[in-house]
């Protein structure tokens, strides 16, 4: 059925809207006590999250556990289960949630689903021990709203996810969707265009270009043929936010490209995702066919004689090929590499044709910047840098997860308040954002507030959001060298600074790490690195030594312990670890000698032991086997 | 790289892959894509075919082939395994968990079991990082993995048809 009009599509909004609102109740009320269908509540919802991360945990199984119960109980008519995108809580996944009176159940296995639903959802008890233990009181909280992890964040580019459900567009349109696209076609599209502008929105993949300013530099290069792009290719490991929002909130996506297509007058619409996230490709699709299905997609959209069509291709696994160029030429079915731009893709970019490129998160942002307003948006964030910003929190941190915040909050209020602090206790030693072109921030920066300026004058970038945590296991060398291996396995090859340049760094940190450093190789490191920013071809390149530089001016102690001391403080490189035993305690029981695979371990029997350093490949074995604690490493 | 011959048949499959997307030299990363899903691997012969129908040179198609991670010269097991290396794993401990897979099936990454079950790779993030560390086996996502889980897991697929 096609939607001829905006009020038309308002209809349906309207019908859509009484279905939702046992999930917006909440919204207006404070707190509701547990609702029961024996206790009064007339419909119950239940959301269960379908993410990546939560069907890992076998999310799929609950939902069937939940209609088969409801089925067996009789009380299907009453109750929903709705599967939703990600609620961002990931660290304590799979996360069930009951409304109205938003009870946010953890941890939930296949086996918890009866008693869910024969105590809360039929005696309206609420199932006390799956709910979040808030580990400061140490007392269950009930409701989402309550908890550190939500307190302090402002949900605008993941409003719909965990609420709707993203493979039925009718939620989507309950919740204001395609409201955006409606009133912007009846407007003169460089009007729309000024609005975006006017908010200030950055580009949300990194570098932070002024997303209003890039559409008009497209709009400015006429041609039969042009195309909106998205940027799906999240390749920035340890980092899902995109992928989040497309499992989750598919058609903020679909409505955002064909707003930008009548902005820029492009008429096709490319989403350019990588092949590794099946489920996100199922739900675009979905969300696609649906939009055609309604005329928000295709020919003369809502009537107004504007023509706009997407579609999907697909990444191969390539890191660069987030970079514009790179992503271009991956589409024409060529070796993801980047050129020189100028020209950029605005004037030749797909096909030789004007080309916008915009990342996931930007888009996302683009409709409710007008169903709200520009000035509502502009309000959020600091001077330079407007709106909010999606991290992926993970690491070493109590609560893992996907987290939206205002720009401007500080590392601290992150790591601390929402993220819950270091895991195990442990103390806090870096946090590295930006991914392999970001660099590491230690406790020294915790104040900063975060904007896209901060974070570059830091050493670090905001890059597309992920946020790793690290404590005083975390050997800095070594962090430096993983993202660096990493950029060397990614680097396409066609520039040398990148090429051989990185490579050279890696070889370096591998003898540093291996006790084979000399003090004028930190010198060389900084050479290089300067080298690498400064020639390299494209956006990789140039931001590949940032992890290195970014330790070394911030854990310079810790290379130079490696170097002089041969010592790894975080006790992570293995070569510089010595395993001994200790006489007072070994009791001579040979267990360590007999698990040993190098024979490194001699000793008589009911004697003390002692290994061989030499023989030693440190492999933690007859540590982890020891009864006594008599093996030590230092 | 050895001579080998393909089956009638999937030289037919892929010109049908070809012929569905029009020849067309611009879908040569979806035409691989559904090549690889239907026969497993790419090796020399399957991108011979491929250049011959899009009317490019084999080295074109080569070259695209060993750009991308994605895509395999070499057959996958049975049950191929992942190892998630993404900095969220990384830190708790993916390292640890790639040596025991490696010492538990005795291969390298990006190599295959002898019998053909097992073959090991490494990827970066499947977006699960709130149980870090994973790893995939058959598609499957494994989290919160211990280096001292691996065997166990190994084993139950081993003794798998």
């Amino acid at each position: 059925m096609k939607i001829k009009s905006a009020d038309a599509l308002d209809g349906i909004r309207r019908k859509a809207a009484k279905a939702l609102s046992v999930r917006e109740a909440n919204k207006r009320a404070g707190t509701i006590a547990p609702c029961g269908l024996e206790t009064g509540t007339p419909h119950i919802q239940i959301l269960c999250c379908g993410g990546t991360g939560c069907k890992a945990s076998e999310s799929a199984k609950i939902v069937e556990n939940f209609h088969a119960s409801l089925q067996a109980h009789g009380i299907t008519d009453k109750v929903d289960v709705v599967v939703t995108g990600c609620f961002g809580f990931c660290e304590k996944g799979p996360i069930v949630k009951i409304m109205p009176d938003n009870t946010f159940y953890t941890s939930v296995r296949p086996a918890d689903v009866e008693e869910i639903v024969t105590s809360h959802i039929i005696a309206g008890n609420r199932v006390e021990r799956l709910l979040y233990l808030d580990p400061g009181t140490g007392r269950h909280v009930n409701d989402s709203k309550h908890m550190n992890f939500y307190r302090k964040q402002m949900r605008v580019a993941l409003r719909n996810c965990g609420v709707i459900n993203p493979e039925d567009i009718n939620e989507y349109i309950g919740r204001h969707g395609y409201q955006a696209l409606a009133r912007s076609l009846k407007r003169p599209s460089q009007e729309v265009l000024d609005d975006i502008k006017a908010s200030g929105l950055r580009g949300r993949g990194g570098a932070g270009f002024p997303t209003g300013t890039k559409w008009e530099i497209a709009r400015k290069f006429k041609s039969e043929d042009k195309y909106v792009v998205c940027n799906a290719d999240e390749g920035d490991p340890g980092a899902f936010m995109d992928r989040s929002i497309m499992e989750g909130d598919p058609n903020s996506i679909v409505e955002a490209m064909t707003i930008c297509g009548y902005c820029i007058e492009a008429h096709h619409g490319l989403i350019y995702i990588r092949a590794e996230y099946p489920l996100a490709v199922e739900r675009l699709r979905i969300a696609i066919a649906q939009a055609r299905e309604y005329g928000l997609l295709g020919e003369n959209i809502l009537g107004s004689g504007f023509d706009f069509d997407i579609e999907i291709r697909y990444g191969a696994g390539a890191f660069v090929c987030g970079e514009e160029t790179a992503l271009i030429h991956s589409m024409e079915g060529k070796r993801g590499e980047p050129t020189l731009k100028p020209p950029f893709p605005a004037e030749a970019g797909y096909m030789g044709k004007p080309t916008n490129v915009n990342n996931v998160e930007t888009l996302a942002n683009i409709p409710v910047i007008l169903t709200r307003g520009p000035q509502w948006f502009s309000s959020i964030g600091t001077e330079k840098s407007k709106g909010t910003k999606v991290f992926a929190l993970a690491g070493k941190i109590n609560n893992v997860g996907l987290i939206e915040v205002p720009m401007g909050t500080t590392l601290r209020e992150i790591i601390y308040d929402i993220g819950g602090g270091v895991k195990n206790g442990k103390r806090f030693k870096a946090v590295q954002t930006g991914g392999p072109s970001g660099g590491c921030l230690t406790e020294k920066h915790l104040d900063i507030p975060i904007d896209y300026e901060s974070l570059t004058a830091a050493g670090s970038m905001m890059g597309s959001g992920g946020m790793i945590v690290m404590d005083e296991d975390d050997c800095m060398v070594s962090v430096a060298k993983f993202y660096l291996e990493f950029t060397v396995g990614e680097s396409c090859g066609k520039c040398t600074p990148c090429r051989i340049g990185n490579k050279r760094m890696l070889e370096i940190l591998t003898r540093i790490t291996e006790g084979k450093g000399e003090m004028a190789d930190l010198d060389k490191l900084q050479d290089l690195a300067t080298v690498i920013k400064d020639s390299a071809l494209c956006g990789l390149g140039q931001t590949s030594p940032n992890p290195v530089l970014s330790t070394l001016a911030n854990f310079r102690d810790e290379y130079v312990e490696h170097v002089r001391a041969h010592k790894c403080r975080a006790k992570k490189c293995k070569a510089l670890l010595t395993y001994t035993i200790d006489p007072m305690r070994c009791k001579g029981c040979s267990v360590c000698a007999k698990s040993c695979p190098a024979q490194a371990i001699m000793g008589e029997s009911r004697k003390p032991h002692v290994i061989n350093p030499y023989v030693c490949i440190r492999c933690g074995m007859c540590l982890s086997r020891c009864h006594f604690g008599a093996i030590s490493v230092i | 790289m050895a001579e080998m011959k393909l089956s009638c048949e999937a030289v037919r499959q892929v010109e049908e892959v070809c012929e569905k997307f029009n020849n067309d030299p611009g879908e040569l990363i979806a035409i691989l894509h559904e090549c690889q899903s239907k026969l497993g691997y790419l090796p020399e012969p399957v991108q011979r075919v491929v250049a011959r129908q899009l009317n490019i040179p084999a080295s074109k198609v080569y070259g695209v082939v060993t750009f991308y991670s994605f895509f395999t010269m070499t057959p996958k097991g049975k049950y191929p395994i992942s190892v998630c290396l993404g900095t969220a794993c990384y830190v708790r401990g993916a390292d640890k968990l790639l040596e025991e897979f490696k010492r538990v099936l005795g291969i390298d990454v990006g190599e295959t079991t002898p019998d053909g079950k097992f073959s090991l790779d490494c990827l970066r993030c499947v977006g699960a990082c709130g149980l870090a560390p994973v790893a995939t086996i058959a598609e499957k996502v494994y989290g919160r993995l211990n280096p001292a889980d691996i065997q166990k897991i190994v084993d139950e697929f081993a003794n798998r048809d």
